[in-house]
């Protein structure tokens, strides 16, 4: 097994990133909104939270999944359908999105895991597509219009989301917790263990670990998050739509992870923001955007393998040195 | 006149469908095949390549006047140059690195040249007239045969055959095999390598190329129809398994048949049956129909 991430071992000790950076993150998003658009910022997170769920599996399990666009618009479509249909407060269509993602993830899972490598990739990409056809067809998803006028709702009863500061902290909330899950994880024996397989599947296997398992493990953690980001975003937007569920937005996910730094535990939130300020400002532009998001991957594959914050570390590191 | 109480003319008629899609499955799948039996590059840019060859059909007639006949010659041609040059400018500086990389350079490219394209031609297809030589259809009895549609499909074989003699029964493609199995060793016996496998890309792209020529007629030429094109590709490849290049034309022509039997006896799957099938081969035969582990 090749290396899949060109972190070496003392990157990969790095990516933990201590807590206090974890915390200066926290207070900038808090008082971003004074700033910055609050709109804006929550599609930011949000995307920033589907890219970390990706990371977890590609970056730390060396798996490349070109399908998690299938977690994320599931998870959008049953949130909304939950909240707009049946009533449903936020907080319950939202973890009602993330459970209907969780068990998409365990039975793509179990196909998926059984190639490894570019194979992987190419099942993802193919369930995603058929996932995608289902939803194209089916009627509770409303076709090319999607889901749309999904309410808000009132958090728990109390905290009217129509407000969109209140919405906005909820959705940092959620946000800061993930990420932090997503560290826990990581720094975790299983975390190490996931690692390992990246490294050295074969030794992994003849060191006894159920090697299989654990893969199904970090691609279930992996869907549910993004589940997670999908339903909160459908919740922000009150929209849940087919663009979400397409493959350019699993290709969209990849070039946020590969710009910020795979395998580094901030790189996907920069990414993130980077490629969602883009397509705000290019909007204007049209099928630009595609060409220039196609320039970004190449360049970033042929020159920029590290990513944005890879880099920083990188130069950090000779720095000090 | 019905068999299984469907009309046989719906039937064959779908059944026709079913083989020019395959037609396009087997030689999309084996451009990749061939590509990623060399090179360890899953080539994500082959549906866009796909596109370039119609389109390069299409301004052949526009700028040059060149017809079908010539653009089957050049078009090929044309579309292998730029792979060769993505080969040689891009990809080779990959090879040391891990596989995914090369899927995700290809899928850059992918984006960028469908992007340039729908940029300048929109959504809509362009219209690209069957040659006058292939107008008209067989009357077979119990249904019409569109010249044409006969043609892609014997060309399709034609091409399909041709390639797995070249690679199983020829000198050159001896080399071609021995490399995928040992790189070094085959360049310790003084064979250019890298040449090699240069002009395979070359070769795997112009037969995306090709195949685009032959697609031009039957789809309209439009700068989506490679995307959702190489999915679908992709799903053929897994459950063909990239082993074998006979493997890769029978899965071909065998899903777009299934394909289209879909289409006649439950139109809602039509979409997802390959899908499906891949998932059930996954679950039965993981390395694929006829493929092996590696």
């Amino acid at each position: 097994m090749s290396q899949t991430v060109p972190v070496t071992a003392k990157d990969a000790n790095r990516t933990g990133g201590p807590m206090w950076a974890i915390g200066a993150m926290a207070v900038l998003f808090a008082l971003a909104p004074m700033v910055v658009y609050p709109v804006f910022l929550m599609k930011a997170l949000c995307f920033a939270l589907f890219a970390c769920a990706f990371n977890l599996l590609i970056g730390f399990g060396g798996l490349l999944s070109f399908g998690h666009a299938m977690f994320l618009g599931t998870a959008g479509y049953v949130c909304a359908h939950a909240a707009k249909e049946w009533g449903w407060p936020p907080e319950a269509a939202i973890l009602l999105g993330t459970a209907a993602s969780t068990a998409l993830g365990v039975i793509t899972g179990l196909v998926a895991i059984r190639r490894q490598g570019i194979y992987f990739a190419m099942i993802t990409l193919a369930l995603a597509q058929m996932v995608y056809f289902f939803y194209l067809q089916t009627p509770f998803t409303h076709g090319e219009d999607g889901i749309q006028a999904v309410p808000r709702g009132t958090l728990l009863g109390i905290l009217d989301l129509r407000s969109t500061l209140a919405m906005y902290y909820v959705v940092l909330a959620i946000f800061l917790a993930a990420f932090l899950l997503i560290y826990r994880t990581i720094h975790s024996p299983f975390g190490q263990v996931l690692k390992a397989i990246r490294e050295n599947e074969p030794r992994a296997i003849s060191l006894g670990y159920d090697v299989d398992r654990y893969k199904l493990l970090a691609f279930v953690l992996s869907a549910a998050l993004a589940g997670l980001a999908g339903a909160t975003k459908a919740i922000v937007f009150q929209l849940a739509s087919l663009t979400d569920v397409y493959w350019t937005m699993s290709g969209e996910v990849v070039l946020m992870t590969l710009l910020g730094g795979m395998g580094t535990i901030f790189g996907p939130v920069v990414g993130a923001f980077v490629i969602v300020s883009l397509e705000t400002y290019l909007a204007p532009f049209g099928q630009w955007v595609t060409v220039i998001t196609g320039l970004i991957f190449v360049v970033c594959v042929l020159a920029f393998r590290r990513g944005i914050v890879g880099e920083i570390g990188a130069w950090w590191d000779r720095a000090r040195r | 006149m019905t068999l299984f109480g469907v009309p046989t003319q719906a039937l064959f008629g779908q059944l026709l469908i079913g083989l020019i899609n395959g037609a396009f499955y087997a030689m999309l799948s084996l451009g990749l095949a061939v590509i990623f039996g060399l090179l360890n590059i899953n080539n994500f840019a082959h549906g866009a390549q796909y596109m370039m060859g119609a389109f390069c059909a299409y301004f052949l007639l526009q700028l040059a006047g060149l017809g079908y006949w010539w653009a089957l010659l050049l078009a090929p041609l044309v579309v292998g140059a730029t792979g060769i040059l993505i080969e040689r400018t891009m990809l080779a500086r990959l090879y040391k690195l891990d596989h995914l990389y090369g899927l995700l350079l290809t899928f850059g490219l992918a984006l960028i040249i469908q992007g340039v394209f729908t940029n300048y031609y929109g959504s809509a297809g362009l219209p690209y007239q069957i040659p006058s030589e292939l107008g008209g259809a067989f009357n077979l009895g119990f249904m019409f045969l569109p010249k044409y549609r006969a043609w892609v499909i014997l060309a399709s074989l034609i091409v399909c055959l041709a390639t797995w003699f070249v690679i199983e029964r020829t000198k050159l493609g001896s080399y071609l095999r021995a490399a995928t199995e040992n790189p070094a060793l085959v360049q310790a016996f003084g064979v250019n390598v890298p040449r090699m496998v240069t002009l395979t890309y070359g070769f795997g792209v112009a037969l995306a190329g090709l195949a685009g020529v032959l697609a031009a007629p039957i789809y309209t030429v439009n700068p989506q129809m490679g995307a959702n094109m190489i999915i679908v590709v992709f799903a053929v490849v897994v459950i063909g398994g990239m082993g074998s290049i006979l493997g890769a034309v029978l899965t071909g022509f065998g899903l777009g048949v299934i394909e289209g039997l879909t289409k006649v006896f439950y139109p809602e799957a039509s979409n997802t049956v390959i899908f499906v099938i891949m998932v059930i081969v996954l679950i039965l035969r993981p390395a694929g129909l006829f493929g092996r582990e590696r």
